[in-house]
């Protein structure tokens, strides 16, 4: 499969003190596909993930060899800004976490603290990011309500317009729908399904038919090692590992 | 062979019930008992005179709590405002900041704090802070003093009430989940604008709590500040005066307490309005806590 | 964007100031105190009684004021455990789920926690008024019984609470009486948190000096009967330091010193048994 590249993972090992939790990882994540990395549980793929963003730097004696390239560019050079890298990625958590404000200030908080002060931009951007997930109708009439005072879908939903209004480039889902309802999941679902021509989404998922219905590529950890990748297609009718093969007949779980 | 045990099952359950509901009660026995002595002088002075009268003449008659009201209050003041910046900004430090070997560390040494009496916190106070006010800082700002006055007390009670505040705020920023932080950092935001715009709206109740509870300890503490605040019966008009705290008029008049008339009665109304108002600040705090408790299940 | 910066490093800075600051106290404190205390300590310090008064006389030592505050925080943990130990197994072994007494008892508990020993000095007092005492070894041990009564069940409470809901179904199941659960399987499986409890409560009431003031009286000799009054360590602090002879001053820095070993070493001694506590925990 030809494509662009985004992140640029080499060599990337990721040890939480002495347990290895990433062996060696290489691999490319492409530009403006939905890549789904899958696996069974505890085996790195939220470690991945989460290194993409560097929130992994915040793990008590964590280890971190290799590279990993963002737009040409190693966000683990020691030189690197983190909260710029940061800024360039969304992420979407497993279970909702809404900031403890209303749903206006949790849409604004990221434009206000990279430095947006001016009240008509931030009216617009909450405007904006609320409409972009569906929430708008839904909201606007209670903008300045707490967000934990939302249902679990709004307030996933509410995360992803947050992860949104920062304009990052690429978007990280770490299980996303896995706390919610099959309603809720689909929603979301297809506002990834809209949200691929304009950024790069890799989402962590054990559930192998979100992957199956949202992947372009495909990326396939077993404790911490890269078995196989591939275009969602090769993989999912073609494996060419064995343990791809199991894994994807149910057989690992 | 049985029925023994059973017998002896029953018998230790009523014994226990009985020392439980007890246990229960003991604060309100408290109260009462202090009320019963405090009754005389109630029945003979109206309360507010009691409260708001400057002059404190047992041998006279006349028993005017103000001084020493003012003196709890300018003594926990500035004990508070010293004490509430620097554990609040110790507990963000320990609890966001610190390398596990740093919390470690510092861990033990908040408990051997909170475990050194009262007299020796009074000792040090009278023979380190008093001298250096009577010998330095007074001079230097043109006035005389016996070193026993507002500050020691104020910088000793703060020192006393570092491990309660430090220890519940802690406990408090702790509870916050991990994950908000997460979502706070995934956007972009420092370590210290997380803090300030989301670790802390979360934790505020729980640390006001713990500055309740904070307070309300230094209220109560008596024989350190008694021992380097001055002890005069005045009102204190400035930080270099002399203050008598409420607690310290209780514990320095005991012996005179049964020869003069009423003199008794009116310090146990003393105990017993600072057992309320310990009382009242203790139950906010817990209330507090609690529900942050349940919120958070 | 560099004022983000600035705001960040002087926060930083002002933390671990704080931070700092602490430790350094404790040390000071601690220096204080030995170096005050260190050069009073002599044998006849810890094996004699004051003569000649302990308020003017110039020989003798603070052994009154240390057999004296032994047997008085004896005497109150012992009163404490027989009261809080029911009263905890009670809690969690016989009581209903969500009982309302068991939730208004710890509730009450824990506000008392905090409620100063001064007044647990005035209503011992008041007690001891109403009985006909008068300042005794037993009117002191009645009244720090009262002080660290709430502080050693909170403890207790805590430990208890942890023991697995499984380990008494098990004992139930093999037939076993509540009374028999409690006193048989629960304390063999927390006794180190319950000792560490006892620790805990014993030292805060050897160290305080309010509540005995009223309660407790002071004295020359060492204690000898539950009725007389009984020499402290903390008072004997407090009553020797003020003097002008330099001799009892000795006494009072002696007293501090003993005071602040018999502390560390006994919150130690609660540190080692909470380690040991913790090991055997599966959870």
């Amino acid at each position: 499969m030809e494509f662009k590249t985004h992140i640029s993972v080499r060599n990337l090992s990721v040890f939480y003190g002495k347990e290895p939790a990433l062996r060696n990882i290489s691999v490319n994540i492409p530009d403006k596909k939905i890549t789904a990395i899958i696996g069974p549980s505890g085996c790195g793929k939220t470690t991945l993930l989460k290194s993409f963003n560097r929130l992994i730097d915040s793990i008590d004696g964590v280890k971190v060899s290799g590279e990993v390239l963002v737009d040409g560019e190693n966000i683990f050079d020691p030189k690197a800004e983190v909260t710029h890298i940061r800024k360039k990625m969304g992420l979407l958590s497993q279970k909702p976490y809404p900031l403890p404000m209303s749903v206006y200030d949790n849409i604004a908080y990221g434009p206000r603290i990279h430095g947006i002060k001016d009240k008509k931009t931030l009216n617009s951007t909450v405007e904006y990011h609320l409409r972009e997930s569906g929430l708008w109708e839904e909201l606007k009439d209670k903008l300045h309500t707490p967000a934990s005072k939302l249902s679990l879908g709004q307030q996933q939903r509410l995360c992803l317009a947050r992860g949104l209004a920062v304009e990052p480039e690429i978007i990280l889902g770490d299980e996303p729908t896995s706390a919610l309802d099959p309603r809720s999941s689909q929603r979301i679902e297809r506002k990834f399904l809209e949200l691929r021509d304009k950024y790069t989404i890799v989402i962590v998922t054990h559930i192998l038919r979100q992957a199956k219905r949202l992947a372009d590529y495909v990326i396939f950890l077993y404790l911490g090692k890269l078995i196989e990748h591939g275009s969602a297609k090769d993989i999912f009718e073609n494996p060419k590992e064995e343990m791809t093969k199991e894994y994807i007949k149910g057989v690992i779980s | 062979m049985y029925k023994i045990r059973f017998l002896k099952d029953r018998l230790a359950g009523k014994i226990m019930l009985l020392l439980t509901v007890f246990s229960a009660f003991i604060i309100f026995l408290m109260a009462f008992g202090l009320y019963q002595k405090a009754r005389p002088i109630l029945a003979i002075k109206p309360f507010t005179e009691l409260l708001f009268s400057s002059s404190w003449h047992p041998l006279r008659g006349e028993f005017g709590f103000f001084p020493f009201i003012m003196g709890t209050l300018w003594i926990t003041g500035v004990a508070v405002a010293a004490a509430i910046p620097l554990c609040i900004l110790t507990a963000i430090y320990l609890s966001e900041y610190a390398h596990t070997k740093i919390r470690e560390w510092t861990k033990p040494v908040i408990d051997l704090l909170a475990g050194i009496p009262s007299v020796v916190y009074g000792m040090w106070g009278v023979l380190v802070i008093v001298p250096v006010i009577k010998n330095h800082i007074a001079p230097s700002l043109g006035v005389f003093s016996t070193g026993y006055c507002v500050p020691p007390g104020g910088i000793v009670l703060a020192i006393m009430i570092f491990p309660v505040i430090i220890h519940v705020s802690s406990e408090v920023l702790r509870s916050v989940p991990h994950e908000i932080r997460e979502a706070s950092w995934a956007l972009g935001a420092t370590k210290w604008q997380t803090v300030k715009h989301v670790v802390l709206r979360k934790a505020s109740p729980g640390v006001i709590a713990a500055v309740v509870l904070g307070i309300s300890r230094a209220f109560g503490e008596t024989m350190a500040v008694l021992m380097v605040a001055g002890n005069v019966a005045r009102v204190p008009k400035s930080i270099l005066d002399p203050a008598y705290p409420l607690p310290a008029l209780i514990a320095n008049n005991y012996g005179e307490m049964l020869s003069v008339p009423l003199y008794d009665s009116a310090l146990l109304l003393a105990s017993l309005v600072l057992l309320i108002v310990v009382l009242f600040f203790n139950i906010i705090s817990r209330g507090i806590l609690i529900k942050i408790e349940q919120r958070i299940q | 964007m560099n004022r983000k910066k600035i705001e960040e490093s002087v926060f930083k800075g002002l933390m671990a100031l704080s931070t700092f600051t602490i430790l350094p106290s404790l040390i000071l404190i601690l220096i204080s105190i030995v170096k005050k205390g260190l050069p009073a300590m002599n044998l006849a310090m810890i094996t004699q009684v004051p003569k000649g008064g302990y308020y003017l006389g110039r020989e003798g030592g603070i052994l009154n004021a240390i057999l004296g505050s032994l047997c008085l925080a004896g005497g109150a943990t012992l009163l404490a455990v027989l009261t809080s130990l029911p009263v905890v197994l009670y809690m969690n072994v016989y009581a209903r789920k969500g009982s309302r007494l068991v939730n208004f008892t710890r509730f009450s508990l824990d506000v008392l926690w905090g409620v100063p020993s001064i007044v647990y000095g005035a209503f011992g007092f008041t007690l001891m008024l109403f009985f006909g005492l008068r300042a005794s070894l037993l009117g002191g041990i009645i009244a720090v019984s009262l002080l660290i009564l709430p502080i050693m069940s909170r403890a207790m409470d805590e430990v208890v609470r942890m023991v697995p809901e499984e380990l008494l179904e098990a004992s139930y199941a093999l037939g076993a009486t509540r009374f028999e659960t409690a006193f048989k399987i629960i304390t063999k499986q927390a006794l180190p948190g319950i000792l560490t409890a006892v620790l805990i409560a014993f030292g805060r009431g050897i160290g305080d000096a309010a509540s005995v003031i009223f309660t407790a009286g002071f004295t020359d000799s060492i204690p000898y009967s539950l009725f007389k009054p009984v020499a402290t360590l903390p008072l004997a602090i407090f009553f020797q330091l003020g003097t002008p002879i330099p001799e009892v001053r000795e006494r009072a820095y002696a007293s501090a010193l003993i005071l602040t070993i018999i502390i560390l070493t006994i919150s130690l001694a609660s540190r080692i048994l909470i380690k040991r506590f913790t090991r055997h925990i599966i959870k």
